[in-house]
């Protein structure tokens, strides 16, 4: 098993930053177009990540144009170029898919309130 | 028809150049000697055995164990032929490595399916079945097996409940996504017949793999290949490197 185990986690990304459930990120997707490439941001909410060693996923959802949409990322994929974590979200679940049912401002919008921990304990520490 | 004797580790996945995740078994192959040539003149056919896995002398047969001790190779657990007509070109003692495959090649896989027990038609032959409910009381039988007084008697090869599984299996056109020289290991594109730890042959039919000079033991890259891989390459492992995703 050691071995499978070993290419299994071969390719595993050590560049992504922490984030949660609930966190609104821009990920930078590598689009190929022919030989082109470029990326491109999708910014969204992540309802879900999916943990499964290297095929962890995530899914980040925005509105566009009013019409809900749906990425799902491999989080270890060399297609994802970088992610910002643009704020963080307080959320009290998982699994974000009752934002599905959810439209408008006040339904769709959640409390991003305080910094979370890792963050936070690391500008205490800066600013100490 | 040539290619290496191996074991089935497990399943992983791999991420491809273009972002895509493939999954792959990962197979342990090789290195395996040339125990024994067969040829048209002794043996009526061209064939080369290879052995696989090293094993303590005393679990393999006493005749088997002195000619591979004559021959200075094994003892080795398993013994598998590959029918071949370049066996002329190869020594025993010639050792056959994951080095001469490269990603991208088509190869078969034969392996031997896990067992199922005593199955019902359902699973076993995938017929239908009949209704779970309004009054049904025909569930996961058989059916009928035949017709009436002529010919009074069931046919040969009916689908009928019975044993499952322990076929000898071959998986053909398996892409190979990545070789790994430094552990002997293969990557084979999906899934691969029986359990884990279960013996595979791996077998690459391409009219080009029996010439290609990684076969005779060439090292790419590397000036110093041995001159002659003859009898006694036995302990060193050509580090034999197609490039690797």
């Amino acid at each position: 098993m050691n071995l499978v185990e070993k290419i299994a986690n071969e390719g595993l990304r050590k560049d992504i930053p922490e984030f949660r459930t609930g966190d609104t990120v821009r990920v930078h997707a590598i689009i190929k177009e022919g030989d082109k490439e470029r990326t491109q941001a999708f910014e969204g909410i992540v309802i879900k990540k999916h943990r499964g060693g290297k095929s962890s996923s995530f899914t980040v959802r925005k509105m566009s144009y009013g019409v809900g949409v749906e990425r799902v990322f491999p989080l270890h994929s060399p297609l994802v170029d970088h992610i910002d974590v643009v704020t963080r979200g307080k959320v009290r679940r998982s699994r974000l898919y009752y934002l599905r049912e959810l439209s408008g401002k006040a339904a769709r919008v959640r409390e991003q309130a305080y910094e979370e921990t890792a963050e936070a304990a690391g500008e205490s520490a800066a600013t100490a | 028809m040539l290619g290496l004797i191996g074991k089935k580790l497990g399943m992983t996945q791999v991420f491809a150049e273009d972002g895509r995740q493939l999954p792959v078994t990962v197979v342990a192959a090789g290195p395996c000697p040339v125990v024994q040539k067969k040829t048209k003149e002794t043996d009526g056919y061209n064939a080369l055995q290879l052995g696989f896995q090293k094993t303590k002398p005393h679990r393999i047969a006493k005749s088997v164990r002195v000619d591979q001790e004559k021959k200075g190779v094994g003892p080795f657990k398993y013994l598998r032929e590959f029918r071949t007509d370049a066996a002329g070109e190869f020594e025993v003692g010639h050792q056959f490595t994951v080095g001469s495959f490269k990603p991208g090649d088509i190869v078969d896989v034969i392996g031997t399916s896990k067992g199922r027990g005593f199955q019902g038609v359902i699973k076993r032959h995938g017929k239908h079945g009949g209704p779970a409910s309004h009054g049904s009381d025909f569930h996961r039988r058989t059916g009928s097996i035949g017709m009436r007084t002529w010919p009074a008697r069931v046919f040969k090869n009916t689908r009928l409940p019975g044993h499952m599984g322990v076929d000898r299996v071959t998986i053909q056109n398996i892409e190979v996504v990545g070789v790994r020289p430094e552990d002997n290991v293969l990557l084979l594109k999906g899934g691969l017949p029986g359990a884990k730890n279960g013996l595979l042959i791996v077998v690459n039919r391409a009219d080009g793999f029996e010439k290609r000079p990684e076969l005779k033991g060439a090292v790419k890259e590397k000036a110093e290949a041995k001159p002659e891989p003859a009898v006694e390459a036995q302990s060193e492992t050509p580090a034999d490197t197609p490039e690797q995703k």
